[in-house]
Formats: structure tokens, sequence, C-alpha cells
């Protein structure tokens, strides 16, 4: 067992509780947006949260980790006026995963939106309801199986972040090293036997959750058919 | 409490409006240009063809879609005007709409479904017990809505529609999807309703024996256009015939009027039948 394992492991799965909690609450409104809006910059805002699938993840790292230094106008605001030196923090690291992970939130939740038939909202609309209360008393309970993908898929995909985080954080025990960093560094480092017991941890982690997902969500189908 | 105490509502207004909105229909772009007005109580159908727009008026009344112009008024609230850019969302409108596809919410039993549509009033428990006794689902108040049979989801979406003690029911095509014996016990259970809470109320129907059951006045519509606005036909057209033999078991055989058909029919009681007796034939849907 490498030394920091427990706590290397604690600071992996609370980026990735963290991430999950935080991209939920963002993800639904925009996935509504996205999902219900007719507006021309539409494409736009889809490519911009699409982004992260595309691109390598040191380019977001790299550009997130000018942004907070104090060499941009951004990173000045948030350092000097906001207290937030973001570079090499836990919180650094959450802003980043944020970034990366949220088509993996948005992109379920989206289709979720889509495939709740228009008329349950309409009907919600006629018995007076507001939208907001459509929203969490109609819409979010028919799109339960979305927004449990939408949370799964982002918390292992969090877990398995490398780019973006060496770019923002680098490699401090206990502040921002991850269990992916942690491999690389160990392996570097030539242990072997340390390297797998990160490797082999994620591995069992993420095959458990999709196990999970798709279990829950199969059990969900059969359900709805009823 | 007496039963009837929590179901009194307001005194039904007088809707007056004329609504013009673009259609695509099969037969390319039309305009849906609709003029009219329903007294208190008034049960009025709308049928015709599809793409006639009947849906769409339903919709644009209900505030679900933005007419291109015209006026909504509902007693002295305006809805919509076009002068003066007013419009009313769809939650500020007192009115019930059934959908086609019922729109039951599926996560909900049938009571919290009308519990949902009755929050926010005054009295809401007592009223959702009334209205799923008045619709035979007290039974069925546990059930999720896929549990049910197409007439019973049918009888939950007008009680939810009434929840909300509308001042207009919009009503969009509520039993087309139902078997024959399903329907007209339904259709009895919408006269009674309308009878009990005297609605005023739009039934978009394509049914000539529906319409002439429950409706005062039709309107025809086409691509868009009003055809006919008076009362509705009469669901069973009057043959002439001459009788051309008398058949055992009480039957006679009939010569339709201006063609060689034959038809066997029971006599009528109350005279007897000779060969070359007129009579007339009325056609019933059994």
């Amino acid at each position: 067992m490498p030394p920091d394992y427990w706590q290397t492991l604690r600071l992996t799965l609370g980026l990735a509780a963290c991430t999950t909690v935080l991209l939920l609450a963002l993800g639904v409104p925009l996935a509504y947006g996205l999902a219900h809006g007719r507006y021309r910059l539409k494409p736009l805002v889809e490519a911009v949260v699409s982004l992260p699938l595309v691109l390598p993840p040191t380019v977001i790292g790299f550009y997130l980790l000018l942004a907070f230094s104090d060499g941009t106008a951004l990173g000045r605001f948030l350092i000097n006026t906001l207290g937030l030196s973001l570079n090499f923090t836990f919180a650094g690291i959450l802003v980043g995963s944020l970034v990366y992970s949220l088509p993996f939130m948005v992109q379920p939740l989206q289709a979720g939106f889509q495939q709740v038939p228009r008329s349950l909202s309409e009907a919600a609309y006629t018995l007076g309801k507001s939208r907001l209360t459509t929203l969490w008393r109609v819409l979010l309970p028919n799109m339960r199986p979305a927004l449990l993908s939408g949370a799964v898929l982002t918390f292992a995909h969090t877990l398995g972040e490398f780019g973006v985080v060496l770019m923002i954080g680098g490699n401090l025990p206990g502040r921002t090293r991850v269990a992916s960093i942690a491999i690389y560094d160990e392996q570097q480092a030539l242990h072997y036997a340390q390297a797998n017991a990160y490797a082999l941890t994620l591995l069992v982690v993420a095959f458990a959750i999709l196990v999970t997902l798709f279990y829950l969500t199969k059990k969900d189908a059969g359900r709805r058919l009823l | 409490m007496p039963a009837a105490a929590c179901c009194e509502l307001p005194a039904p207004p007088v809707i007056d409006f004329h609504l013009r909105k673009a259609l695509h229909t099969a037969a390319g772009p039309r305009t849906l240009d609709v003029a009219l007005a329903l007294a208190p109580g008034e049960l009025v159908a709308v049928s015709g063809p599809s793409g006639a727009g009947k849906t769409t008026l339903l919709r644009l009344l209900a505030g679900l879609d933005r007419p291109d112009g015209g006026f909504v008024r509902v007693e002295k609230q305006v809805w919509y005007e076009q002068e003066t850019r007013r419009w009313l969302p769809p939650q500020r409108r007192p009115l019930g709409f059934v959908f086609q596809d019922y729109a039951l919410f599926p996560h909900l039993t049938v009571r919290e479904n009308l519990a949902f549509a009755a929050a926010g009033q005054p009295g809401a428990g007592p009223l959702v017990t009334e209205l799923l006794d008045a619709f035979e689902l007290a039974e069925l108040a546990p059930r999720r809505p896929g549990a049910l049979s197409g007439g019973q989801q049918q009888r939950v979406a007008l009680a939810r529609a009434l929840a909300r003690r509308p001042r207009l029911l919009l009503l969009d095509e509520p039993l087309a999807a139902l078997d024959l014996p399903t329907r007209q016990r339904l259709q009895q259970v919408l006269a009674d309703v309308h009878q009990r809470f005297g609605l005023t109320t739009l039934l978009v129907s394509h049914d000539p024996a529906e319409i002439a059951r429950l409706a005062h006045r039709v309107v025809e519509l086409d691509l868009g256009q009003v055809r006919r606005v008076g009362p509705p036909a009469l669901p069973a057209p009057a043959l002439a015939g001459r009788v051309v033999a008398l058949l055992p078991g009480g039957l006679l055989r009939v010569q339709l009027a201006g063609g060689p058909a034959l038809v066997d029919v029971p006599a009528p009681p109350g005279r007897a039948y000779a060969p070359g007796d007129a009579l007339v034939l009325t056609v019933g849907v059994q």
C-alpha cells in the first residue's frame, strides 16, 4: 500500500463528489435551456458545452492555468479582489473538473428533458403551475434515469481526470494529488506495486459504478413499461 | 360538510374571441381565422377534417401557442389582445384542458394527479375527494396512470382539469382513442359533468353522434376557415321505403326509395303492414 494511499483516495473521491453535486446544480438549468430554448446562439452554447469532449485536457488545463494566474486580468481579479488563488489548490482543480466534465452532465440531462412528452409540462401550465414548479414536480421526476446517468458519468469521468488536474493542480499530496496522477508519479519512480494499488482501485471503482448504473437504469426502464 | 359544498363554481363567463394564426396544412399554408362567442354554460363542438386547425384553436385559447392576431376576452378579463399586446400566459388563464393523450403525470398516483392540480386553492383536499367520488375514481386513487385503462385515464384527465375550478373547459378529442362502449359511457359522464358544473365548454370531436348528444352548437372548420356554425346535424338520417313483402317472424322486407336496395326490418308495433305500404326508416348505430 502506498504511504498516502487513503489521503489520495479521499481527495480523489471528494473531488468527484463535489464536481457531481455542483454540476447537477449547474447542469439542470443549462440542459433545460438547451432542450427548450430556440435562440440563435444555441449552436454556439452547445459547442462550448461539448468542447471538453474533443479537446485534449491539457489544453483546458493550460488556459485555466493562465486564467487563474496573475498574468491575466481575470486572474488578477480573482486573486486581488476575491482573494481566490486557484492555481495548485483544491478549489482550482474543482473548477477545472467542472469544465472538463460539463458535457457528461449536460448531454444526458438535455436528452432527458427532450424525452419527457411536451404535453406533460403543458398540462402543468394549464393547471396554473409555474415553470419552476413544473421543472421540479413534473420534469425532473420523469427523467430520473437521465439524472442518474448524468451524475454517475460525471462522477466516473472526474475520477479518471489527469491532464486538467496536472496542469492546474500539479502533484501536491493531500491538496491536489489525485489517484490518476499518483499512478503516473509512482510509475515514474518505478514503484510498480504502488502504482498498481491506485490503478486497480480506479479500475474496480469505475467498473462497479458502471454496473450499478446499467443495473439501475435497466430496472427503471422495466418499471416504466408497466 | 354537505357533499356539493366544495364544488360550487363561480358563475360561468361569456367567452368572446377572434383568433388568427398561420397554419401549415397538407394543402399548403393557410390561415386559421375563427371568431366565436359562447354563452354561459354553452357546450360548443368543433369538428372538421384533420389539419383544419381544431387543436390549434384550443391551444391558442389556452395560451399554449401564440396567435398572430385577434383577441380573447373572458367575462371582463382580456386574455389576449393584439392591439394592446396583452397576452396572459397559460398559468393565469383559469381553464381546464384535456389533452388527446390525457397527459397524466405518470409518476403520481390518481389522487396525487388531482391534488397537484388542486394545490394552492382553498378547500383543495375536500375538492379532490369530491372529484374522485364524482368520477368513480375512489378505488383507483392509489394507482398510477400506467395501471389504468384508457377510459379510466380519460376520467382522471377530466377530473384533473376540473380540480383547478376552471371557468372554461377545453376538450381536445377526449374520447377519440376509446372503444365504442367506453366512449358512450364517457359521453354520459361528460353530459353529467356539464350539467353539474355548467361549464362553458369547447369540445373537439369527429363523432356526429357524440356532437349531437353533447353539444348545443357545432363549429365546422376546414383548412382554418369556419364552414358552418349552427345546431348539430341530426345523427340519424331518415330513409323513405316501401314494404314489398311480409316475412315470417314479424319482419318486413322494405325497398329503399330511389334504388333497388332491400332491407329486412322488424315490423313496428301498433299496426299491420301490407305490401305497398310506405314507411320511414331511421338508421341507428348500435
